[in-house]
């Protein structure tokens, strides 16, 4: 009965000029939501302009959070910024670390080790399953589903303790450092994470049980807040919100870094309802594909992982002689695949030890940008699904 | 394509507008002059042989010592031809605009690319540089009451907002830690 609902719905992504056909005409009314509500991830405000349950427009008012990163980024040396940047993205302090130290790699010409690369590339993608389980938990409460969020969290904990291991710290690493990463691995630490991804791959079905296939989710969040690729590329939109909309492009493909190169993984991406598992009435670029995308995400992770403990080399961890480190007169700007998307640092230098510039791309700040352009002409439960499913982190939207 | 070919391109159709290249190093940029630059960005994103249909991020620098204010705008190309097959090439350049420090005015780009909007405040609000055909430009993350433009060299820290007192360390207006 449900199924035919779906089907017979027209294809469009939300059924707009309800008016026409008869609905009552209400006073519009300006609503703030947020910036303390529980579906913003977050102190965001948005101002929504609605007209009984439809939201007419929408507008995000962001800056909470803002500590001025960039500024305290010209004024320490870039190993002192390190732990600035767990901050920025605290769900993902792993890869803001990577971000960070190999801008400053490429602009003062070091080379890595290979098991420092090696290990970087394991904690970034740990850190990667880490915060999708936050993603996934937290989208399910968005949509009214309890339950999944605590099993998220449960193997997420395993997660930040196999981190507190290796670095004592559970969210702010600061680990991966400039030219390499600070501690070497604890003993036992290798075959603790290969027990995790034992273990961590069966939950992967439960959470498709539990949430992706649960038949009021999908109904939440198919056809909605359906973004075109081109639109997805002129707002600057990356990462899983850009592969949801059905473009196979990751830069851990196209421009690797640390070594991606010589891993084997796919990138996933949003495929239209019926193909493969997909439920029925899913559309490439929905909110459901951009939760699905995460999902796959989380197997290829575990893959990269495997390879990585596989054949993890010996030696140094981090490059010799960056003691006094100058930055050379000159600049750079490099972007990594973080959880979010494409992060991005700018460093200008200027022959001191301090930066003379420092600015952070931040993937969230980017999508969130769309916000106004798709929650338009829909129903208000329609906006926690959409903001919800960017997955936005406020500290690295404001830095 | 090589960075030197897309400056070629650029040169022999803008010709004077493009005032400098710096090809050589790790990161391509062109610079151009401000009044051609809403054109520039079209053919940029349009032109076949160009086609940066991603505006990565637009960085607002203060060169103090220049009495000059610049963006540094990069810019990257993804194929969308065969979206379903993996993309593995692409192509980075960058762009870098100056103007002057007394009345800093960029034209934006907005309308070339979406994700101008919100970074152009960004840079309007903590560089206070002016970009006309901008549809709204306000602050972003500063308050709307923020007084000044907090990534300026020159920039001196409040010690009070609406009553609140803000030290900063040894009570240094322009703290260096």
């Amino acid at each position: 009965m449900a199924d035919t609902v779906l089907e017979s719905k027209p294809d469009v992504l939300i059924d707009h000029d309800r008016r026409e056909q008869g609905d009552l005409c209400t006073e519009e009314m300006l609503i703030n939501m947020g910036p303390q509500h529980p579906s913003t991830h977050g102190v965001l405000r948005i101002v929504l302009r609605t007209d009984g349950e439809m939201v007419l427009d929408a507008v995000p008012h962001i800056g909470y959070l803002h500590r001025c990163a960039e500024k305290i980024g010209e004024s320490l040396p870039p190993y002192q910024f390190i732990p600035y940047t767990d901050r920025m993205d605290y769900l993902a302090g792993m890869n803001n670390n990577q971000a960070f130290a190999i801008a400053v790699e490429r602009l003062c010409g070091i080379e890595v080790p290979q098991r420092a690369q090696a290990m970087r590339v394991i904690f970034a993608e740990l850190n990667r399953i880490a915060s999708h389980l936050v993603a996934l938990g937290t989208y399910g409460l968005d949509m009214g589903a309890f339950t999944p969020f605590l099993y998220c969290f449960r193997e997420r904990e395993m997660l930040l303790d196999l981190f507190e291991a290796a670095c004592g710290a559970r969210l702010t690493y600061s680990y991966l450092i400039v030219g390499g990463v600070h501690d070497d691995l604890p003993t036992g630490w290798i075959e603790r994470c290969l027990e995790f991804l034992d273990y961590f791959e069966a939950k992967i079905t439960d959470y498709n049980n539990l949430l992706s296939f649960n038949h009021i989710f999908v109904k939440r969040t198919s056809r909605v807040g359906v973004i075109s690729v081109d639109e997805a590329l002129a707002y600057g939109l990356t990462g899983p919100c850009l592969r949801a909309s059905g473009l196979r492009w990751d830069l851990r493909k196209t421009l690797p870094y640390d070594g991606y190169e010589t891993y084997d993984f796919e990138v996933p991406i949003g495929e239209p309802g019926g193909s493969g598992d997909i439920p029925r009435g899913v559309i490439v670029g929905d909110c459901w594909s951009r939760y699905y995308v995460r999902v796959l995400e989380m197997t290829q992770s575990m893959r990269i992982v495997r390879q990585a403990l596989d054949r993890l080399p010996d030696g140094e961890i981090v490059a010799p002689k960056l003691k006094n480190l100058k930055l050379p007169d000159d600049e750079c700007y490099v972007e990594i695949e973080n959880p979010r998307g494409q992060l991005g640092f700018y460093i200008r230098g200027d022959g001191s030890a301090i930066p003379a510039r420092v600015k952070a791309r931040g993937p969230s700040f980017c999508n969130l940008s769309i916000t106004r352009l798709i929650c338009r002409n829909l129903l208000l439960a329609d906006v926690p699904a959409i903001i919800g499913s960017f997955d936005v982190v406020m500290g690295e939207v404001d830095r | 394509m090589a960075p030197e070919e897309i400056c070629q391109i650029l040169k022999s159709k803008f010709g004077e507008a493009i005032v400098a290249a710096d090809v050589g190093g790790g990161h391509p940029c062109a610079q151009v002059a401000s009044e051609r630059w809403l054109d520039i960005a079209l053919f940029l994103r349009e032109d076949s042989r160009m086609r940066f249909n991603l505006l990565r991020s637009i960085t607002a620098l203060d060169l103090l010592a220049d009495e000059k204010l610049a963006c540094v705008y990069d810019l990257m190309r993804v194929s969308t031809e065969r979206p379903t097959e993996l993309i593995t090439e692409t192509c980075e350049f960058a762009v870098r605009i100056e103007t002057d420090r007394s009345a800093p005015s960029i034209p934006s780009v907005a309308s070339v690319w979406a994700t101008a909007d919100w970074h152009e405040r960004e840079a309007f609000d903590l560089m206070g540089i002016d970009f006309p055909g901008h549809p709204e430009l306000r602050r972003i993350l500063c308050p709307d009451d923020w007084v000044g433009h907090p990534l300026r060299k020159d920039y001196e820290f409040p010690l009070e907002y609406h009553g609140i007192p803000a030290t900063t360390e040894f009570e240094l207006t322009n703290p260096r830690h």
